[in-house]
């Protein structure tokens, strides 16, 4: 079914199926109960699990596959986020001419800067893309104020034309981002005992993008293209003399990649109309690295794991601060209790980038093929396992 | 005229005058050896060919057209082909995968944006690799890791790589350096069957003599940068130059 190997059709179901599904899977706890904060199901965050899903699997189809270490893709996404809101300002606010045009634009943001950096590789690579995502940075935080809305960011407003669509509603509110009538905000809650699931529009939106997306990466990595792709990251030399250039083929990743992350920055947008300068920040840039190398560079499924991970508990973790704690450890002698919280204090709330740079420490010393590495040594274990006999040491298969 | 023809071609690095005056026609179909002390400047002189250095002086035809001021790609597209004096490969990647590689080049050309349909898809290139393997004797190592392989099979997946291209100039340098003896005579009979099967012209740079008898029909010897002779192997194996210019002049 759609042209994939039965691998990469199980692991386009399962995406499917955890993303269609994730109202249900990420709110495991009752609203009720203590646990229920770790629940994630709302649909800010269920957004925000799959945009930035679509974020890195683009970012892993330059560095995952070329191995050129981007540091400025953020850059593109913030261009995206600005071309969406123009267009709900100019046009209307139907996301779909919105979202296409932030793919356009990123992808030839993408062409010019990619077509500068590649002309170096490695260190000077990733230099070069920092330097432009942070120029760019600074252009929209201040010079091209009247285009990006500087410091403030840019807004919708009651007086923007909207040609195809009305400035104001009948009520003289702005209007909301929309699919042929659909509200992007709109969602229904469904209460199954003491669990409430959360089901909304925009999320779903979202979801079947990073599907389509998804099933685009696989096409990708299993064609001749994506195998050139990895020639590069093994051996240019080769590849230069095998008569292939190889300058057009980190080019053309390095666009697919920023249009991808255009891809999220508008959808960003389409979820809440507006678009700031910090999108385009080091810090964000740097984060989609992070997702990458964490699930796991060069595979598939790892990029959108990675970025799971890491937004589950920039918004999670954060959010357990002394109180929590305390409740928790209450039933411990009283000077222990405040002894346990004071060692885990600097972990929670503000320091769950504490917590976030030793797992990244770890997994990157102990498992290099990131989680999806983790996930491989787990299944091989227990396949052991169940043939009585543990043959040591399971061998990672590349890319899966 | 050769296929090759290499004409007053010098090519200094500092002080150091590598190579001076350098003339070589290589005759199409033939098996030219160039062979010379350490140092001669033999690889600077492939080297110069291929695109990775420009010569100061002189030029290279190959088939007519000059080689000069083009990238390694083009002049790779335009019919020669090289196997490295440490094997080039795409370790990271799988035998098969390294032999698709060069089919693909060879039907897509330098570039091609061929990035929806999968590979399984693509009959006529996964046939024709497919193939080469089989020819090579290694399709039974298809799946494994290039980098894995023993030096010998790396060098002959190198050599089925740029045969699968089929080129009209096959360039080796030292392709039996470091090989076990077996090795050595494996790379010898493969290199004679593909002269003697396909239109291919080899020119090969070789310090074993067993190697050079074995498969040349012309030499040349290169000492200091400068042709010494250029003939054919029975004359070159008595000739005093030769000898002189290999053991040094208290011979
Ligand atoms: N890129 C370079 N820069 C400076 N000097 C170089 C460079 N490449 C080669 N040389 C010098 O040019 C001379 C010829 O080198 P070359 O590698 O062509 O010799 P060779 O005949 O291939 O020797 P060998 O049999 O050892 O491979 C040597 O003295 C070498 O040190
Ligand atoms: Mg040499």
């Amino acid at each position: 079914m759609f042209n994939l190997e039965k691998s990469d059709l199980t692991l386009l179901i399962a995406v499917a199926v955890l993303t269609l599904f994730a109202p249900f899977i990420l709110n495991p706890f009752p609203a009720d109960s203590a646990m229920a904060q770790f629940n994630a199901g709302y649909p800010d965050l269920m957004q925000r699990f799959v945009i930035f899903g679509i974020f890195a699997i683009g970012f892993n189809i330059l560095f995952g596959l070329t191995g050129y270490l981007s540091f400025g893709h953020a850059a593109f996404l913030g261009v995206g986020s600005y071309a969406a809101v123009w267009m709900f300002k100019l046009l209307s606010m139907n996301v779909i001419p919105a979202i296409i045009l932030s793919v356009i634009v990123a992808g030839l943001f993408s062409l010019l800067i990619g077509f500068i950096s590649l002309r170096r590789s490695g260190i000077y690579f990733s230099i070069l893309t920092l330097a432009f995502a942070q120029m760019m940075f600074a252009l929209a935080y201040s010079v091209l104020t009247p285009i990006t809305g500087g410091e403030t960011g840019l807004q919708l407003a009651l007086d923007d034309p909207r040609i195809f669509g009305q400035s104001q509603t009948p009520e003289g509110n702005i209007p909301v981002p929309g699919l042929f009538g659909l509200e992007m905000r709109d969602s229904f809650d469904l209460a199954i005992g003491s669990w409430v699931f959360t089901f909304n529009i925009g999320y779903y939106f979202c979801a079947l993008v990073l599907i389509a997306s998804f099933y685009l990466a696989i096409r990708i990595f299993r064609s001749p293209f994506g195998m050139m792709l990895r020639a590069v990251k093994s051996n240019q030399q080769r590849m230069n003399y095998t008569g292939l250039n190889t300058r057009p083929y980190t080019l053309a990743a390095f666009v697919i990649s920023g249009m991808y992350a255009g891809l999220a920055g508008g959808l960003m947008a389409s979820m809440d109309p507006l678009a700031g300068a910090e999108r385009m920040q080091w810090t964000a840039s740097g984060e989609v690295v992070l997702m990458t190398i964490l699930g796991g560079a060069g595979t598939l499924i790892g990029p959108v794991l990675g970025a799971g991970f890491i937004k589950y508990f920039e918004n999670i973790f954060s959010k357990i601060n002394a109180t929590i704690l305390h409740e928790w450890f209450a039933f411990l002698p009283d000077g222990l209790e405040d002894f346990i919280v004071a060692i885990l204090y600097p972990f929670i709330g503000k320091g769950w980038h504490l917590t976030l740079g030793i797992l990244f420490m770890m997994v990157v010393i102990f498992l290099p093929g990131g989680l999806v590495e983790g996930g491989q040594r787990i299944a091989a274990w227990i396949k052991g396992r169940k043939a009585g006999k543990t043959t040591a040491g399971g061998k990672t298969e590349p890319a899966e | 005229m050769g296929i090759l023809e290499v004409k007053n071609v010098g090519k200094r690095f500092g002080g150091l005058q590598a190579l001076s005056d350098v003339n070589l026609s290589v005759k199409e179909n033939s098996v030219h050896a160039i062979i010379g002390p350490n140092g001669a400047g033999k690889s600077t002189l492939l080297n110069c060919l291929v695109g990775k250095l420009i010569p100061d002086t002189g030029s290279v035809m190959f088939d007519g057209q000059s080689v000069l001021g083009r990238a390694p790609y083009e002049i790779n597209q335009m019919g020669i082909s090289r196997v490295f004096q440490t094997p080039e490969i795409f370790g990271d990647l799988t035998v098969m995968e390294n032999m698709l590689i060069p089919c693909f080049a060879k039907r897509d050309g330098a570039f091609e944006l061929n990035a929806i349909r999968s590979i399984s898809e693509q009959k006529d290139v996964l046939e024709k690799a497919e193939q080469m393997l089989v020819e090579m004797n290694m399709a039974d190592k298809r799946h494994m890791h290039a980098a894995a392989m023993s030096r010998g099979d790396k060098r002959r997946l190198e050599i089925g790589m740029c045969l699968s291209q089929e080129p009209r100039l096959l360039l080796l340098d030292e392709p039996t350096a470091g090989m076990a003896r077996a090795d050595t005579n494996n790379t010898i009979d493969l290199l004679k069957q593909i002269s003697e099967e396909r239109d291919i012209t080899i020119a090969i740079i070789e310090h074993d003599m067993h190697v050079v008898f074995s498969l040349a029909n012309r030499i040349t010897v290169l000492a200091q940068g400068t042709p010494l002779v250029e003939d054919d192997p029975e004359n070159i194996r008595g000739n005093p130059k030769v000898r002189e210019a290999y053991l040094g002049e208290s011979a």
